[in-house]
């Protein structure tokens, strides 16, 4: 009956209960709208920086990815096979590349690029390349003239498909290697810098042309879900000679890292800093509640309730108010992510600044339970600690001063 | 002093001393915030745009028309002496130079990489960009250095080269013809933004137009202002002043339009933000809301004895709305003065906040400072002013329906 | 046999900077079984009186000894449960839980004691037949008069079967015939179970009813007789 008489309490004075309602809800909802929006962000950043080939590790030659060099190449790849046989779950994904710095010439132009030479069929199941030809058509094996460019280069070097392009770069003998090839197919990425920076050209094309024989610059992995980049890579490190290095996609992006860890922190903050502002609100509308009812507080003494009884009870009500407003809440929050993971919040209107922080164009806003969690359990812990002071206030008069109370 | 009604109000806002004192810190608490918050974002925005400023763009540049996006040598202005007479008589223009670029490949004994070459005036360019203060090793150009280069620091570490060593440059010039030289490392420099410190040298520029066949032409030619405020108007003069040039023809770009990316980075920035205020001002008014409720519901039968003797609604109500107006303004000023302080001491002391990698890569090295002004310490209060004393509006309406009868009996 | 002992009680109030003397040296001693009144005109001290038999209140000097438990050297933890087990009480008004319905006020005390919902759920719907109130158990006070209102505080007063009922002007709020009413249940309990009553009170009829009458006057008792 106790609860009952709490739930009771709450409902004395609707309008009051209504209002504070209304201050718990709104920010409960849009703790978890506008959580669920920049988790969406930092997924879409994530995303971005694995598929445009970073993956989820990658293995490379000691001092590669400090200095991506053709010195720093993988002479004995095989190495690294077996060891990717042995370490990846079930469900991997990986391929293997040159990647080189290189200049790209036509007859008008030329431009400092990334020169990506890959195996097209398992590349395709790796990163974004495979699905992103608009025009012309994807490498196969054997395309060893055929080279894939992005629009935004192709439009910079006002060039067309069919069209010429130079390759130049330098070889393991330390010369100027250069080779025709013929533009094969167009891409698009969600960024226009990353059309600009990485041409693609089939494995064997760039060995050949740097004199690399089989060596590789990297191989790059797509774990399953749910595999933990940061154990698949402890353990392929145990399997490799030190002189290959296993990175994870954090180490391989540390400025995204970084960012994301900051995002982390900066949610929690929010957080708080939404619940410090309806804290006020609750301390105030359950002290209100209380000092109303000081001749009943008197009364419930004089009965024999002790001061434990009377604490329980006025948390008792501020219990389900937290549980009625983050029920709300939460529901709000849900049903507005719902309502947008259909379409997402375009920033076309803004899209060069979202390139500018390596977002998309289109954000699709995803609850993560780690922070539902942390929303509600900031809400309800803090929620009834800041009651404690109201309730504490309530129990502590004597009943002759409560019942002597006008 | 006061009148009657005033200190009525007053003392009426104490007869419950706790509620009034959490209504005020709560909107103390609210202003606060958004003063700080604000004075956060301008001021960050202020940094990104300033350093992203010096460090290569400037606030303006007259190039040819299509240069920005095709980056194509021929695009060049002819008469760089015609438009450096129309920047001296630029009201607003603090400095001014004049920049060539082309795309090389730069050969060390070790390495070769691509990268950009860009023809600077030494003397110049150190008034528009902060090229001279960040070499950290070595010596900046000196006028006439015909062979001397300046290297970015990861594009050094990646070519292997110390100072004094040599870089073999092979590029395009002007006229297609291949444009080879030797130049020595004289300085390496670090500006914090990888992308900049990988990508370029710079050289003398008379060197430079000689090697790249310029015929005395340049590419760019950049101009800093006294202040972001001043860079309209300067646009406009030099646009008036343009020397006449056929093909290509040229043009005047501003900050805005040279770095996009960044300006729609801080508008995002700043609407996020918005939103985020716009919530946390709603719930601290609905927060706030039972007080003024409640602080007229209980005295229903005290509001009953007046209008007994002969008080009007109307006068009850401006009392009320008195009391509302003085919490609020306690409040609102208790949080404008602690939101001051505190950002004034973070705008002199700096706030670290352990994300300066990050940061740095937009241009904002080490600690970040907060920027106080006219609008960042107004804007927010004045919003949260309006919105509750709106809230404090809304309970007054019971005053207007009640009958004096009811409301003395009224437990 | 007392059922109520007090031996030289002193009590001071301090109301802001002024200390008011509410009881001096006043001895009393009540039997089992006894319906008595404390009478006096207001600020004589007879609420007082009440608060500090009861437990609500603690004396500065004296003994006070209810149902052989002595409050000297209680907590207020065992207070409260002497105010629980062994005493019951009425006040002039504001005396039911507004969200409770009739019965749930009455179940309430047992509640508190522990006792199972089926057991409080029938002595409280007995209880509350036996001061008049069958058929509106699921009524909440504001649906009940003054009277009836008063009636379902005695029944919660007794239903835990206490050592005695303190009544602080029952009568205060009621006219004078649903107060005549009021007491004559009151009187029915005492004579059926024997229950204890001590009232506090300046209403000439309640004092009629009672069958000891004890006069105090500014914080003295004056009088003490037993009526025929």
């Amino acid at each position: 009956m106790f609860l009952s008489l709490a739930w009771r309490n709450i409902w004395r004075n609707p309008r009051r209960t209504a209002v504070i309602l209304v201050a718990i809800v709104i920010g409960v909802w849009c703790m978890v709208f506008l959580g669920a929006l920049m988790r969406g962000m930092m997924v879409e950043m994530v995303h971005n920086g694995i598929a445009t080939l970073t993956g989820h590790i990658q293995i490379h030659h000691k001092g590669y990815n400090a200095d991506p060099v053709i010195e720093n190449s993988m002479r004995d790849p095989e190495q690294a096979f077996k060891a990717l046989e042995k370490a990846l779950p079930p469900g991997s994904l990986w391929t293997a590349r040159v990647r080189v710095n290189a200049v790209a010439n036509n007859a008008r132009h030329n431009a400092g690029v990334t020169l990506v030479g890959i195996d097209p069929r398992t590349e395709a199941k790796v990163s974004f390349i495979g699905k992103a030809v608009s025009d012309g058509e994807y490498l196969k094996q054997g395309d060893d003239y055929g080279i894939l460019v992005g629009h935004a280069l192709m439009e910079k070097f006002e060039t067309r498909l069919g069209h010429k392009l130079i390759m130049m770069s330098q070889d393991t003998g330390k010369q100027i290697a250069s080779r025709a090839f013929r533009i094969q197919g167009v891409y698009r990425a969600e960024q226009r810098s990353t059309e600009k920076l990485y041409v693609f050209v089939t494995k064997p094309a760039a060995q050949a042309m740097l004199k690399m024989g089989s060596s590789l610059s990297e191989i790059s992995v797509l774990l399953p879900e749910g595999a933990s980049p940061a154990a698949v890579a402890a353990k392929l490190r145990s399997l490799l000679p030190k002189s290959f290095e296993v990175l994870t996609w954090r180490q391989l992006l540390p400025i995204l890292n970084g960012y994301l860890e900051m995002m982390d922190s900066f949610v929690v903050i929010w957080y708080v800093v939404v619940f410090v502002a309806m804290g006020f609100g609750i301390v105030n509308t359950t002290l209100m509640a209380v000092f109303e009812r000081i001749r009943e507080f008197g009364l419930l003494k004089s009965l024999g309730l002790k001061p434990g009884g009377i604490i329980k009870g006025v948390m008792a009500e501020s219990f389900f108010l937290l549980v009625i407003g983050l029920a709300l809440g939460n529901a709000l929050g849900l049903i507005s992510v719902w309502a947008l993971s259909f379409h997402g919040i375009d920033l076309s209107a803004l899209a060069q600044g979202a390139e500018y922080f390596g977002m998309g164009r289109v954000i699709i806003p995803e609850v993560h339970l780690k922070d539902l969690v942390t929303a509600n359990l900031v809400v309800f812990v803090l929620g009834l600690l800041v009651s404690l002071y109201p309730a504490a206030k309530a129990a502590r008069f004597t009943p002759v001063e409560a019942l002597g109370h006008t | 002093m006061l009148s009657i009604n005033q200190r009525m109000a007053w003392r009426n806002l104490w007869r419950n001393p706790r509620r009034t004192l959490l209504t005020v810190a709560a909107i103390a608490f609210a202003c606060l915030l958004l003063v700080f918050m604000l004075s956060f974002q301008f001021g960050s925005y202020e940094t990104m745009i300033n350093t992203a400023v010096k460090v290569q763009t400037g606030h303006l540049h007259v190039e040819a028309k299509d240069y920005q996006d095709q980056q194509d040598m021929r695009l060049v202005i002819k008469d760089p002496a015609a438009v450096a007479k129309v920047m001296r008589a630029t009201p607003g223009i603090e400095a001014f130079t004049a920049r060539a670029n082309a795309f090389a490949l730069i050969s060390s004994k070790e390495r070769t990489y691509g990268a950009l070459v860009v023809g600077i005036d030494p003397e110049a360019e150190a008034k528009v960009s902060t090229l001279q203060s960040i070499v950290r090793q070595g010596e900046y150009l000196k006028p006439g250095d015909a062979e001397g280069a300046l290297v970015g620091r990861l594009l050094a570490r990646n070519l292997g080269v110390k100072l004094g060593d040599e870089l073999t440059v092979l590029g395009q010039g002007r006229d297609g013809s291949i444009a080879a030289m030797v130049l020595t490392v004289r300085g390496i420099y670090s500006s914090g933004i990888d992308e900049f410190d990988r990508s370029s040298i710079q050289m003398g520029l008379g060197s430079f137009q000689a090697n790249f066949s310029m015929e005395g032409a340049v590419h760019q030619m950049v101009a800093v202002c006294q202040g972001l405020g001043e860079v309209a108007g300067a646009k406009s003069y030099i646009a008036a002043h343009l020397p006449p040039q056929k093909s290509p023809s040229l043009a005047v770009l501003d900050w805005m339009q040279l770095m996009p990316g960044l300006l729609q980075g801080i508008e995002m920035d700043l609407v996020s933000g918005i939103i985020f205020y716009l919530i946390l001002i709603v719930v601290v008014t609905f927060s706030i809301l039972n007080t003024f409720l409640m602080s007229i519901l209980e005295r229903t039968h005290e509001f009953g004895v007046l209008m007994a003797i002969g008080a009007r609604p109307g006068r009850l109500s401006k009392l009320v709305f008195m009391e509302s107006l003085a919490m609020t303004l306690l409040g609102v000023v208790a949080g404008m003065i602690m939101g001051a302080l505190v950002t004034w001491y973070f705008q002199v002391n700096g706030l670290d906040l352990g994300v300066q990698d990050v940061m740095a890569q937009y241009g904002i090295t080490g600690r970040m400072y907060p920027q106080l002004s006219w609008i960042s310490l107004t804007a927010g209060p004045a919003l949260v002013l309006v919105m509750t004393l709106l809230a404090a509006l809304y309970p007054t309406r019971r005053i207007w329906r009640l009958k004096p009868v009811e409301a003395i009996n009224y437990v | 046999m007392s059922i109520v002992q007090c031996d030289h009680i002193y009590k001071t109030y301090h109301q802001g900077r002024i200390e008011v003397q509410a009881l001096s040296d006043v001895s009393l001693a009540v039997d089992k079984g006894g319906f008595v009144a404390l009478s006096g005109p207001s600020g004589s001290g007879k609420t007082t009186m009440l608060n500090i038999i009861g437990g609500l209140d603690l004396a500065d000097s004296g003994q006070v000894v209810v149902d052989g438990n002595s409050f000297e050297q209680m907590s207020q933890s065992q207070l409260a449960d002497m105010r629980l087990n062994k005493v019951g009480f009425v006040f002039q008004s504001y005396n039911l839980v507004p969200v409770l319905s009739a019965v749930e006020n009455v179940e309430f005390v047992m509640l508190l004691q522990g006792v199972p919902a089926d057991e409080r759920r029938a002595r409280a719907r007995k209880i509350l037949d036996e001061v008049g109130l069958e058929g509106k158990y699921d009524r909440r006070p504001r649906e009940l008069s003054g009277g009836q209102q008063q009636r379902v505080a005695v029944a919660r007063a007794i239903v835990a079967d206490p050592a005695i009922v303190l009544a602080d002007e029952p009568t205060a709020n009621l006219d004078s015939k649903t107060g005549q009413g009021l007491l004559e249940m009151m009187r029915q309990m005492n004579q059926a179970k024997g229950v204890t009553f001590i009232f506090s009170t300046h209403d000439e009829m309640v004092m009629d009813f009672a069958r000891r009458l004890v006069v105090i006057r500014d914080g003295q008792v004056v009088d003490d007789q037993i009526k025929g």
